[in-house]
């Protein structure tokens, strides 16, 4: 057997509370090969983010660890490059400037100073934003700043792209198209990602691995789904791909039969949505099994 | 290249030429008439309302002067300041045609160069003022922003350092004022000084009242810099001073110069006050000095410096928004 890329074992997560200590996750065990596209999926507050912060090296795991090409991981670092939810750039630079501090941290040593304004447009280009290179923040849109993020992270040439929630904030259009850019970036640089989403669509579509968190506390993976979907990946004939559609009935099932949303009972989950489909995943899941 | 820009050119002057041409439509008139003419009706009603209650207030010296009275006097100290000025300008030139003369029999004689020896006018005393402002100002600047950055990124020096700012904070200048005078008076011993002693006085009285409010800005600024953007520059592993200059402190310059602003603002109150106890001269010395006087032109002198130090607070504080505009980037 070969050795995983990103390996978490034994994972527990407590945080200290004034009523006592809060375990997040117990005994998570997690390996990732490279060039793997692994989406979190799970609901809010089972420990999602706590495990990319733990991947990140943010936070520090009260037992077990995460180990990255045979090294271990104790404090954070630009071959773990974070895309944050809302695009974490920093308002007072430009859109060149924002992609510019993290290649200048980086490669400062190992790249001439052309090299790295190549290198920084190449990625601007890499995520359609080399049109407003001199824009603040403030100035575009959330989408745009998202790309710009994910144009930072890019940057760092990471040997895994962690992505909490990426395209969370940003309405469904602009989400859309963002999702086949990543998919497209992703196709050529072949990038280890791991990605947290609510969105079951987007888990299904983007990834290689569903990882299904089962709910807090004391968190750890329930299921964890192969996707075997060819790629390039088209979300309009995927749509009714029966293939497509199995997957995500077991990631539907998985969410709101067997980790019904914390303090929810079944008969409140109607307003969701959901309701009218967990007859149909039943049976999809039995077709499944 | 050249078709470019004089597309864009003509383009531009076409819209300049179609701006001039257009009238303001009647809402666009609507407002300009409200941002200019509320301020001036204001004026126009308070000068009224001045010059109608003043010769009901019988004071010792007389009634209390109306904006006449005032206008008349604001006039009279510049033209005092022009001719103490010529008088100046006169004793400098005599004393170098007298060095020359002297020079010139004798190029081994040694010459006294004196500075004019006569009183400081109205308008020196308002640059005296301004001057010791700046400067204690400036002190302030110089201590509380690195104090702030440090109190705000470090909790346990929070914890040390907070309670002093607390108690610090609202000590009256006047309470300082003694202290620092037998302080600088005690230390600062040269032959040769480079600043007056009345100076330092009422710049260290300036810098310990002004501090506050940039220091507490400066570290709440520094304390909520983004979770995000911290996280941010740990991925890159920024280093501690990188992580200051590029994230912390960009980050903390709108709270910083909110905090600047209002230095400033105390920093020229507590000036005055420290110049009319401690004599220092400086605008507080030519109010107390015209109260002593008590001539019947006093108080009208004494409200032209009344306006003097209104107007100057209000420039100044002009001037920092000026400069939080170029420096800051939310505005």
């Amino acid at each position: 057997m070969s050795k995983a890329h990103l390996e978490l074992t034994g994972v527990q997560m407590a945080f200290d509370t004034p009523a006592g200590p809060f375990i997040a996750l117990d005994d998570l065990n997690l390996k990732i090969d490279k060039g793997e596209f692994v989406s979190l999926i799970g609901h809010s507050g089972c420990g999602k983010s706590t495990v990319l912060n733990i991947v990140a090296g943010l936070l520090k795991a009260t037992r077990g660890g995460c180990v990255l090409d045979g090294h271990e991981v104790n404090e954070p670092g630009p071959e773990r490059a974070v895309v944050f939810q809302n695009h974490s750039l920093m308002p007072w630079l430009t859109v060149y400037e924002n992609v510019e501090l993290a290649v200048q941290q980086v490669f400062r040593k190992r790249m001439s100073k052309r090299e790295r304004k190549e290198w920084i447009l190449h990625n601007l280009a890499l995520v359609h934003m080399d049109h407003a290179l001199d824009k603040r923040p403030g100035e575009i849109s959330g989408g745009m700043a998202q790309r710009v993020g994910i144009a930072r992270a890019l940057a760092m040439k990471p040997s895994v792209l962690l992505m909490d929630e990426p395209f969370g904030a940003l309405d469904a259009l602009t989400r859309a198209h963002l999702q086949d850019s990543l998919m497209e970036i992703q196709q050529e640089l072949n990038n280890t990602v791991i990605m947290i989403t609510h969105d079951v669509d987007e888990a299904v579509l983007l990834s290689d691995r569903i990882i299904m968190m089962t709910n807090g506390p004391a968190a750890t993976v329930g299921e964890d789904l192969a996707i075997e979907l060819p790629r390039p990946r088209d979300r309009v004939t995927l749509a009714d791909d029966p293939a497509y559609v199995r997957y995500r009935q077991a990631v539907l099932s998985f969410l709101y039969e067997k980790q019904r949303f914390p303090g929810k009972e079944p008969a409140s989950e109607k307003d969701d949505g959901q309701q009218q489909r967990t007859g149909e995943t039943r049976r999809g899941l039995r077709a499944i099994a | 290249m050249s078709t470019l820009s004089e597309t864009t050119s003509s383009t531009l002057v076409g819209r300049r030429l179609a701006r001039l041409a257009s009238l303001p439509s009647p809402g666009q008139l609507a407002t300009r008439a409200q941002q200019l003419l509320l301020p001036l009706v204001g004026i126009l009603l308070f000068l009224g309302f001045w010059h109608l209650a003043a010769p009901q207030v019988q004071t010792s010296l007389g009634a209390f002067p109306g904006p006449v009275a005032v206008a008349e006097q604001a006039r009279a100290l510049w033209q005092e300041h022009q001719d103490q000025r010529a008088r100046a300008d006169k004793f400098i030139a005599m004393q170098e045609e007298r060095n020359a003369r002297i020079l010139a029999d004798n190029p081994e004689a040694e010459v006294r160069i004196r500075d004019y020896p006569g009183a400081p006018t109205f308008i020196d005393q308002v640059g005296t003022s301004l001057l010791t402002v700046l400067a204690g100002f400036l002190l302030a600047t110089v201590i509380a922003v690195p104090l702030g950055i440090l109190v705000g990124l470090n909790r346990y020096f929070n914890a040390a350092v907070n309670p002093l700012i607390q108690v610090f904070k609202p000590v009256s200048p006047l309470a300082w004022l003694p202290l620092v005078t037998m302080v600088v008076s005690a230390t600062y011993v040269s032959d040769d000084p480079m600043f007056e002693k009345s100076f330092l006085t009422s710049m260290i009285t300036v810098t310990l009242c002004s501090l506050w409010p940039t220091l507490i800005n400066t570290s709440v600024g520094v304390g909520a810099v983004s979770q995000d953007l911290v996280n941010v520059s740990k991925v890159l592993r920024l280093s501690f001073w990188t992580h200051v200059r590029k994230v912390v402190l960009p980050s903390s310059v709108p709270m910083i110069f909110t905090g600047l602003r209002v230095s400033l603002g105390i920093a020229w109150m507590v000036l005055i006050a420290a110049e009319m106890l401690a004599q220092n001269p400086g605008l507080g010395k030519f109010v107390w000095d015209e109260f002593q006087n008590g001539s019947s032109q006093s108080l009208s002198r004494i409200m032209v410096a009344v306006l003097a130090i209104g107007f100057i607070g209000f420039l100044l504080d002009r001037g920092m928004l000026v400069v939080q505009r170029r420096v800051a980037w939310d505005r």
